[in-house]
């Protein structure tokens, strides 16, 4: 047993914290997340200098080959600072497919530049029908000699504004909710057919509606085999699941800290209202629920990065854990800071509303919960 | 015990209705219906609109324009309007100012404000809250100094709702530094246009601007303004809590936004069937209801109290923690309902367009779910609440 980082995953999490501190205050934070880029290109090409955003890719695609252990200490910091920048979907949740399954052609056009930090990818996974199920797909791809003419509408997809690239779950063959029949697609944004309808989310993000009309692709477009992306995809989710889990542990500890410190320094009837026991207690609760949520992180990011068996059913509780949790922490943390909790001015109130869009991505405390007890 | 409504309370429920069907006014209704802020001007004319049938300030004594209805047919009207999402009124002038002013007012204080209030002439904001006064009200620090046949009035309040439309700010300020705080507080009328007056928006996190710093830098008031004596301001307080807390709990608008949900998540696809046939999601709704009709009945219960002559009291604290309890779970459940639909956020004035994405009724619920954290914040936090019941019922 041991639950500490090795020397170097030590110094990565110390770089990140490091460039959190120093170069990721709230006000430029803010900036970046109100900006029509949503993000700073000079801060991804930053992550890509220091060598983050390969951690997780196989060395034998010019990465560091890290594991879920290396993506974890990754996302942990960045949940602390509310990281805008779009890890989870170009790294996390769309390099690792292609890493895992794409084309030496489809490697080398793509994952040298997501290194560098000079191309931008998303998955398009949900449509307006699916609500979390992976398997509901509609969106059809039919076969037209050596192409595929590719027709649906992708819901909420998250980084599809600066996405240079798309990875779409795309119907190939079967009916609505067959596991089989599943094809993923890379497909370029300004392919013709392709269009976007950009917008903002709750948590300082974005995110668009992709259309598909008749997008004619090659074959190779694929990636892995025809019917098979079902499985790449859950693992992708998986991968994903374990990085906001990670962003949310952050995000926890970084609001019960303040409201600890707020609640020592807030006077009201004479005396710092963290000695009214009621919010002393509420507050060892929000601890507690993190420290458990932190638990179930590296419970399940171990086992995952090891190839456990049962690395799905962690992932599932995991998953369960942080929905309820976030959302305790989240809401009391608003609570206990009274008015000032509510106010678009202090940072309390964004860290509860990517905690809020962390319950619900890639499936909500119900969802999981079901999952969790059929594995 | 008797759960039914007389005949003329029948006759009276259907009025209303009839009222609803074919006298609210359609933009405005169209604007409810899909969540859409009203503005100023609406909210007055929906307000104008009820004072012309005689049901806008209900609770007010006959003499002063109000009713001398039962609990029961006050109970109707407030329940039918709601079950057919009317506005909210705003309750600053009419469910707090003007019970003060007919309460503790003079003469020439209730000739000058009251029918002004009554036919939402005049638009009214409460200056309570200070940034360092907010669970402990009566430590407030903004001074009113007597000046001759004027006060001086220097300080800051905060919260305060809606003072970007107000004409006049009822507040409380300490006249006097006292051993015991409450006893140096006084209750005072000022005109917003008054010079001096600073208002400064705070903007929330559902991204609206609701409320509002509000700045007092030698603002000149005359001493014809203060209701009742120098240093009665905390029991006029008092008096406001305790007063008008039917409805607080806002049952119809549970009622109404609980079958909204089922509504909804009939129509929502889920796997193989839809949201509302999920197990988990049903019994959250079915729990959901079960506290809803508690809540109901503790009302009903506490109305019927206050009409063979009781007095609300502490247990309109319970109201006020269950109701809106149950407001952040509904809300709450709306998110749930929408999964990734709940994400997308757009200004306040592009929903209702065709500028959002997904369904109509995804837009407003993510930044409603945000606004509603207020509930057990503002008008004494439900901890606050808590204290209050373990005090006052449960004598702790
Ligand atoms: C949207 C909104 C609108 C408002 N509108 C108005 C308005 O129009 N006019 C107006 O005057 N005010 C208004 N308020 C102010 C509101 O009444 C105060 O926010 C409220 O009284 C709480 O005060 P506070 O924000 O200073 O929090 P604090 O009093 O600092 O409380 C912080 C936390 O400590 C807890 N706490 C405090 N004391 C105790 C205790 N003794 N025991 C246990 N817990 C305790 C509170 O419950 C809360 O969780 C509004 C507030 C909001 C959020």
């Amino acid at each position: 047993m041991d639950f500490n980082f090795n020397e170097e995953q030590s110094l990565i999490q110390g770089q990140v914290s490091q460039f959190i501190q120093r170069d990721y205050d709230w006000e430029k934070r803010q900036e970046l997340s109100n900006s029509e880029r949503g993000f700073s290109d000079e801060n991804w090409k930053q992550f890509g200098e220091l060598g983050w955003l390969g951690i997780s890719i196989s060395e034998a695609s010019g990465g560091f080959g890290g594991s879920s252990l290396d993506t974890m200490i990754i996302m942990e910091e960045f949940g602390k600072g509310l990281v805008v920048e779009p890890f989870l979907e170009t790294i996390v949740l769309s390099a690792s497919i292609i890493d895992e399954a794409g084309s030496q052609q489809q490697k080398d056009e793509v994952l040298n530049k997501v290194i560098e930090g000079n191309l931008h990818l998303a998955t398009a996974f949900s449509e307006p029908q699916s609500r979390f199920n992976l398997e509901d797909v509609v969106t059809t791809g039919t076969k037209q000699d050596d192409s595929y003419v590719i027709n649906g509408f992708k819901s909420v997809v998250m980084n599809g504004p600066a996405a240079d690239k798309f990875i779409v779950s795309v119907r190939t063959s079967g009916s609505q909710s067959d596991n089989e029949g599943i094809t993923l697609f890379l497909v370029d944004s300004d392919q013709k057919g392709v269009s976007k309808r950009d917008y903002s989310t709750v948590d300082g993000r974005k995110a668009c509606e992709l259309t598909l009309e008749d997008v004619l692709v090659p074959s190779d477009a694929i990636i892995g085999k025809e019917g098979n992306g079902l499985g790449l995809l859950k693992e992708s989710i998986n991968k994903g699941i374990l990085a906001v889990s990670a962003e949310a542990v952050g995000a926890m500890e970084v609001l019960y800290k303040t409201t600890v410190e707020y609640t020592k320094t807030r006077e009201q009837f004479g005396q710092a209202i963290g000695k009214f026991q009621v919010l002393q207690h509420r507050m060892v609760d929000m601890f507690m629920e993190y420290e458990q949520a932190k638990s179930l992180l590296y419970m399940a990011t171990i086992k995952h990065s090891e190839g456990a068996k049962d690395a799905d059913k962690a992932i599932a509780g995991l998953k369960y854990h942080i929905g309820k949790a976030g959302k305790f922490v989240g809401q009391q943390s608003v609570q206990l800071h009274g008015g000032m909790g509510v106010t678009d001015e202090l940072n309390v109130g964004h860290y509860f509303k990517r905690l809020t869009t962390i319950g619900t991505i890639f499936g909500n405390s119900d969802y999981h919960l079901t999952k969790y007890s059929k594995l | 015990m008797d759960l039914n409504f007389s005949e003329e309370d029948i006759s009276f429920q259907s009025e209303v209705r009839d009222f609803l069907s074919n006298d609210y006014p359609d933009d405005i209704k169209d604007k409810q219906d899909k969540r859409i802020p009203l503005n100023k001007d609406e909210i007055i004319r929906w307000q104008k609109l009820l004072a012309s049938k005689g049901w806008f300030a209900i609770n007010w004594p006959k003499e002063y324009g109000g009713t001398d209805w039962s609990p029961t047919k006050k109970y109707i009207l407030q329940n039918e309007l709601a079950s057919a999402n009317a506005p909210v009124l705003i309750p600053f002038g009419v469910n707090m100012c003007g019970p003060v002013i007919y309460t503790f007012g003079t003469e020439e204080q209730k000739e000058e404000h009251l029918d002004k209030i009554l036919n939402s002439d005049v638009w009214w904001c409460q200056g309570y809250s200070e940034p360092g006064s907010g669970s402990d009200l009566a430590s407030l620090q903004t001074k009113a100094e007597k000046v001759d046949d004027k006060y001086v009035v220097n300080g800051t309040k905060t919260w305060t709702t809606m003072a970007q439309h107000a004409d006049w700010i009822f507040c409380l300020v300490r006249t006097e530094t006292t051993e015991i705080k409450q006893e140096g507080i006084s209750f005072l009328l000022i005109d917003m246009k008054t010079p001096g007056i600073e208002v400064k928006p705070i903007i929330t996190i559902d991204g609206s601007h609701e409320v509002n710093m509000v700045y007092f830098d030698n603002v000149e008031v005359p001493t014809s303004n203060l209701i009742g004596e120098e240093g009665q301001g905390w029991n006029i307080a008092k008096f406001l809590l305790m007063h008008e807390r039917s409805g607080i709990a806002g049952i119809a608008a549970l009622k109404r936004e609980l079958s909204r949900l089922k509504e909804i998540s009939a129509t929502i696809e889920n796997g193989n069937g839809v949201l509302l046939d999920d197990p988990d999601f049903r019994k959250k709704l079915e729990s959901t209801e079960i506290e809803l009709t508690a809540t109901e009945f503790t009302e009903l219960r506490t109305l019927s109290a206050m009409s063979s002559g009781g007095s609300p009291g502490a247990e309109s604290s319970i109201l006020k923690i269950k109701g809106t309890e149950l407001q952040q779970t509904i809300s709450e459940l709306f998110i749930e309902m929408l999964g990734y639909y709940a994400h997308p956020f757009f200004e306040e004035d592009k929903i209702g367009t065709n500028e959002t994405v997904g369904p109509d009724y995804a837009a407003p619920a993510m930044p409603h779910y945000l606004n509603y954290r207020k509930v057990s914040i503002y008008g004494g936090s439900n901890e606050i609440q808590r204290n209050v019941i373990s005090k006052a019922i449960l004598g702790l």
